[in-house]
């Protein structure tokens, strides 16, 4: 696994302070909400976080295809080889889009046009962007095909979607995206709809196209175990604000943030065999009533009152990274413990602790 | 597919069965054949001698069933005889309508899809904008004017005051283009307010489709997309609510021939109906279901072929 880019400066994507807001008939949701992270050239960065948290958003947000007119990017700095793609017209765009940046999606089944030949989606793809015409433009596509590892490329470029099984179809979507050799591709969950043993296949492709090109991965979903095979870095989401960021050993070895440990315990762990599964309670509070201080408070098994009260930093100073919480934060005078790097087996207990003592509560309330 | 039409035109045969029996007994519930002989005798004053000899002379005398499998059968080889009120052969008063009412009934149609399709996509690009909104303000307007108002509106400003056009009437040839333009116009703008608004939904379903936002990934423009991906994929629902009434062109429009004098088959229906000429009326009704028949078959065929995924059999 790559450790870090070996030169600073080789930062393919920069996101600063990202705010992209919808307005609702029930006011404005704040769907991603101050997002910083990057991506070095060759990296793969992972967003991961439950549904609702705004990854899809951050993603989208990133193509310039936020949905009108009900969404807009309210401010913040997106660069791209150093370009703010924020202040691109729409035709500049465009040209960026399929490009610079591919973007596959979690939906094969329904993300391919059902009245077009693949042939004709992909060939479209390449011709597109001028990169190549006609008799080239088909053959490219036909490589393209073999590339993805799809049997017989000639007579699929031939058939339609429906003609084709979920994994295909997916190997099509990524044959598409890469067709222009982009500089950084957007995988939104690609694996989520597909069988596992597809799912195993898909991103063995993804990676081995990876290492081929040389392209940068963001890579968006919600299993911690597609992150370990696949990410350099990796940033966990909760109600459109990142709160923690680092490289995925340090994340697996000590998830520092009560969410992210909550993930962790809710994976099933071979030192835990015969227990229940730790769950989460509660779900991602709506983007239209964020939680006023920390967002994750309400469903916090360390939090008390401050919480509710103050706004976490985003990189206390006891935290050795990004750590949204203020058990790593020494201005906080009334913590009742210094957050601790703990295991996941220690997380786990706290978290059956704290829930055996909110159900004492409950009871003796 | 021949296996699939040929199944259709076995189906088709108890429906024609079923809307000429309906015919015969909703026309013998509003008309007896005394009345049909009343007015259609030229005496004023007919004795009832007469009506006897009117009603024998048709074979209206004879029981129900009897006239029914003669009737159904005669309609079946297509002999549709002559008219009870002007003696003139059925089809070679067809024949003769057959040319104006398809021709100003398929202007209308081609005139009519064209507009709508292009006002649709506006609609559809500008979704949201004011535009869109004034598009769809005007087309529930238009929805809201009775055709007869369109009629004689159009007739009074472009007839009467500009003097553009005739008021109505008939001559072949070249030019017939004189005769021809009001009622088209008239006919396509009563038609366009659904036909948009409907459209225009088609289109919007399709722009939230997933291939869609695949589409603007790859980096195609918007106009691109609405006109390739969105246009092939909303033609398959406005092909079916369109292909179905091409076959009924050639019937014309009731209302229009009527008012404009056109010399079609919708005025020799409107006719029949009014001087109760049953054997003109069963023809044309049976004539109507044929074509319609024929329009849902082509509907099918249509289908298989702008949409891939479906498969007649």
């Amino acid at each position: 696994m790559i450790q870090s880019a070996p030169f600073p400066s080789q930062t393919l994507l920069q996101v600063e302070e990202l705010r992209t807001h919808f307005n609702t008939p029930r006011g404005v949701a704040r769907a991603v909400d101050g997002v910083s992270f990057q991506i070095e050239r060759g990296q793969t960065l992972a967003i991961v976080g439950e549904s609702g948290c705004g990854k899809s958003m951050t993603a989208l947000s990133l193509m310039g295809l936020v949905p009108e007119p009900a969404g807009y990017i309210e401010n913040g700095r997106v660069l791209f080889d150093e370009r703010d793609l924020l202040d691109l017209t729409w035709e500049q765009m465009r040209d960026i889009r399929g490009r610079d940046i591919a973007m596959i999606f979690q939906e094969p089944m329904t993300s391919l046009n059902p009245t077009f030949t693949i042939g004709t989606q992909l060939i479209e793809a390449i011709q597109i962007h001028g990169t190549a015409n006609g008799e080239e433009a088909r053959r490219r596509a036909e490589g393209m095909l073999a590339h993805v590892e799809l049997q017989n490329p000639a007579q699929v470029m031939r058939q339609y979607p429906h003609e084709l099984s979920g994994g295909m179809r997916q190997r099509v979507m990524i044959a598409i995206a890469l067709a222009n050799e982009p500089k950084l591709l957007i995988a939104d969950e690609p694996t989520t709809a597909l069988d596992v043993t597809v799912q195993a296949q898909i991103l063995n492709l993804i990676r081995r196209l990876q290492r081929e090109t040389g392209m940068s991965v963001l890579l968006i979903t919600h299993d911690l175990g597609i992150v370990a095979e696949m990410a350099d870095r990796v940033a966990v989401m909760y109600a459109g604000q990142i709160v923690e960021t680092t490289s995925v050993r340090d994340l697996f070895h000590r998830p520092l943030h009560p969410y992210t440990q909550g993930l962790f315990a809710s994976l099933p762990a071979r030192a835990r065999r015969g227990h229940d599964l730790a769950t989460l309670e509660g779900v991602v509070p709506e983007a239209v009533a964020w939680p006023p201080a920390c967002r994750f408070e309400p469903r916090c098994p360390f939090r008390w009152e401050t919480c509710a009260r103050v706004a976490p930093k985003f990189q206390p100073a006891e935290a050795p990274w990004p750590t949204r919480c203020h058990l790593y934060d020494p201005e906080i005078a009334d913590r009742p413990m210094r957050g601790t790097p703990r295991s996941q087996q220690q997380v786990a207990r706290d978290l059956e602790t704290a829930a055996a003592a909110a159900h004492t509560t409950e009871v003796a309330s | 597919m021949l296996r699939y039409v040929l199944r259709r035109i076995a189906y088709a045969v108890p429906i024609l069965v079923g809307v000429s029996l309906l015919t015969f007994f909703l026309f013998y519930a509003v008309y007896t054949p005394e009345q049909m002989a009343r007015k259609n005798l030229s005496t004023k004053n007919p004795t009832p001698a007469q009506i006897e000899e009117w009603v024998k002379e048709h074979g209206y005398d004879k029981s129900r069933s009897e006239q029914f499998s003669k009737h159904m059968k005669e309609l079946l080889l297509l002999r549709f005889g002559k008219s009870d009120a002007t003696k003139q052969d059925i089809w070679e008063r067809i024949r003769a309508g057959v040319g104006p009412s398809s021709y100003i009934a398929s202007l209308i149609f081609v005139c009519s899809i064209i507009t709508s399709i292009s006002l649709a996509l506006v609609a559809a690009y500008f979704r949201g904008t004011y535009l869109d909104l004034w598009i769809t303000f005007l087309c529930v307007l238009m929805m809201s004017i009775v055709y007869m108002v369109y009629i004689i509106a159009g007739q009074y400003v472009f007839g009467k005051i500009l003097k553009l056009s005739p008021l109505g009437g008939w001559r072949g040839g070249l030019d017939a283009a004189r005769f021809v333009i009001l009622p088209m116009i008239i006919g396509v703008i009563y038609g366009l307010g659904s036909t948009v608004r409907l459209y225009r939904t088609f289109m919007l379903d399709e722009m939230n489709q997933d291939y869609v936002r695949t589409a603007r990934a790859k980096g195609i423009g918007e106009r691109g997309v609405l006109l390739r991906h969105v246009l092939k994929n909303a033609a398959i629902p406005i092909l079916t609510s369109s292909v179905a009434v091409i076959p009924s062109l050639l019937l014309g429009s009731l209302l229009l021939e009527q008012f404009f004098g056109i010399p079609g088959l919708g005025s020799l229906t409107v006719d029949a109906i009014n001087s109760q000429d049953f054997a003109v009326v069963r023809a044309m009704v049976f004539l109507g279901t044929v074509l319609y028949i024929v329009g849902l078959i082509l509907t099918d065929i249509s289908y298989a072929l702008v949409d891939p995924r479906v498969r007649l059999e």
